[in-house]
């Protein structure tokens, strides 16, 4: 017979991968609509970003009800709090999502000034490492979750080099420096994806191993 | 009682089997998993490749741990793991069962337990041990902790009201019983009645306190009080105690043990074997998965 706080674990994990898969697909919807400078879809990101606060209201409630009900030690302890830490991040990037959203909204008026290459290859390492610690979380896996901490670096220089590129752009072109000010702003929105993709593969590693790796270098 | 007998060589040790329940349960000696941590601590008892036979029947397989002193360490495991056997084994109560057959050691404060010319009442005295069901002696609440004194033909009052006073406080029932010394014990609620037995066992000065499931019998309110007390006692008082209840280990004790049929499985700071053992094992069990 399997013990009533297995199959709340079991649900919670169900709940938590249901919100991760809002998000990963919220932050995809908002990437594509930056691209595509679609609107439509933009619009679309943001009034779903609804959904995810909901969901994750429930998620944190469902960790509150074990803690005080089941009183989980060991294992089952570290996967509430995990659970607990990774939901709240899950829900900033949904924020995060949407704010890129916003920002194609704002960008679709001056479709004369053009995306920086970079951006498209910083959105796609973000995406990756958000794919790849959700696999982490459902798999448990702390190779996939140190793998993810290693990837954040690359966006973060993606990010600087946009930046360069931007204050550039402003001193060519001050008239569009609004618009250029908003897709610096988008990448900054991008790099913090990236590093809540890096805290929830932190907590994947404290889920399965117990240690908390948070302010630590990538070197184990 | 059979004597004990010198502990032989030790086994050649193997590899940790994948699963080391089983390889137990298949009669295959594991290697315990004791913490870097307790090997920084003083012993008050150190438990020394000991084996204990009732009958045919082995109950406890070549169990080695220090006991810290001045901390409280909790036993558990499932039922029939050998913790109060072990429990009872540090002040030889197991003496008084006929077929039971040992062979190791225990060590006291550096003193041989099972030392054939070691005398079983001075070493009892030396303990103090709380059962799971309150034993308050038919007397008065003031008799009942001045005990131990008492047969030591104490007689200076001074020093007797001094000790009941320092013990009924120490075990928190002070407050509670000081306008009613002179009353009978039996007249005490069981919560009351297990912290008179606590008062009772710390105003001998144990160097050691066994304390066998203190809040078995026990309703939640006094069983809350008994918990506190455990830890207040921490750092004052060296105490092994048993418990089926896991979270009582998890909020009284300084280091646990994990017992399995009748072998120490891992034994390390309570706060690592309730958020992280280091065995699958032993994370199977606390979590209540088996057992």
């Amino acid at each position: 017979m399997t013990r009533h706080i297995e199959r709340q674990i079991e649900s919670l994990k169900e709940r938590i991968l249901r919100v991760g898969t809002l998000v990963e697909e919220a932050i995809s919807k908002a990437i594509t609509a930056l691209i595509n400078r679609d609107v439509t879809l933009a619009q679309r990101v943001m009034a779903n970003d609804e959904e995810i606060d909901r969901m994750e209201v429930e998620v944190e409630e469902e960790c509150l009800k074990i803690f005080a009900l089941y009183q989980p030690v060991a294992a089952d302890l570290r996967f509430v709090v995990a659970v607990l830490k990774i939901n709240n991040d899950l829900e900033r990037m949904g924020d995060l999502a949407k704010n890129i959203a916003k920002r194609v909204a704002q960008l679709a008026d001056h479709q004369q000034v053009e995306l920086p290459p970079e951006i498209r290859l910083m959105a796609m390492q973000a995406q990756e490492m958000v794919k790849q610690c959700l696999d982490a979380v459902v798999h448990g896996d702390p190779l996939l979750a140190r793998q993810v901490r290693e990837e954040d670096d690359a966006v973060d220089e993606g990010r600087q080099r946009i930046h360069k590129r931007v204050m550039q752009g402003i001193r060519q072109d001050p008239e569009n420096a609004e618009t250029l000010l908003r897709i610096n702003s988008v990448s900054k929105h991008i790099e913090r994806i990236a590093d809540m993709a890096t805290n929830i593969a932190e907590d994947v590693l404290y889920m399965v191993e117990g240690e908390i790796v948070r302010h630590r270098a990538e070197t184990t | 009682m059979q004597a004990a007998t010198t502990p032989g060589p030790e086994p050649v040790s193997e590899p940790a089997p994948a699963d080391r329940l089983a390889a137990v349960a298949r009669g295959v000696e594991v290697a315990p998993e004791i913490h870097d941590s307790l090997l920084a601590e003083r012993p008050v008892l150190e438990v020394d490749r000991f084996n204990l036979w009732y009958g045919t029947k082995q109950a406890l397989h070549r169990i080695s741990m220090p006991i810290p002193h001045a901390k409280v360490t909790a036993l558990v495991g499932p039922s029939g793991c050998g913790k109060s056997t072990l429990l009872r084994s540090v002040n030889r109560l197991n003496d008084l069962v006929q077929s039971v057959r040992i062979t190791g050691d225990m060590r006291l404060n550096g003193d041989s337990i099972y030392d054939p010319r070691m005398d079983v009442i001075d070493l009892r005295k030396r303990m103090g041990m709380v059962f799971q069901k309150p034993n308050p002696f038919p007397m008065s609440i003031y008799e009942n902790v001045i005990y131990s004194l008492r047969i030591d033909g104490e007689r200076n009052r001074g020093m007797l009201d001094e000790v009941c006073e320092i013990s009924l406080r120490a075990a928190a029932l002070w407050d509670e019983v000081k306008d009613r010394l002179h009353d009978s014990a039996l007249g005490l609620s069981g919560g009351q009645q297990q912290r008179l037995c606590i008062a009772r066992a710390i105003a001998a000065e144990p160097e050691v306190l066994l304390l066998d499931e203190p809040c078995s019998a026990l309703d939640p309110i006094a069983t809350g009080k008994i918990e506190d007390l455990i830890r207040e006692l921490r750092g004052r008082y060296s105490v092994l105690m048993v418990t089926h209840n896991m979270q009582q280990a998890s909020r009284t004790s300084d280091y646990t043990a994990f017992m399995y049929l009748g072998r120490l499985i891992e034994y390390g700071p309570t706060t690592d074997i309730f958020t992280k053992p280091v065995l699958r094992e032993t994370e199977a069990y606390v979590t209540g998965r088996f057992g």
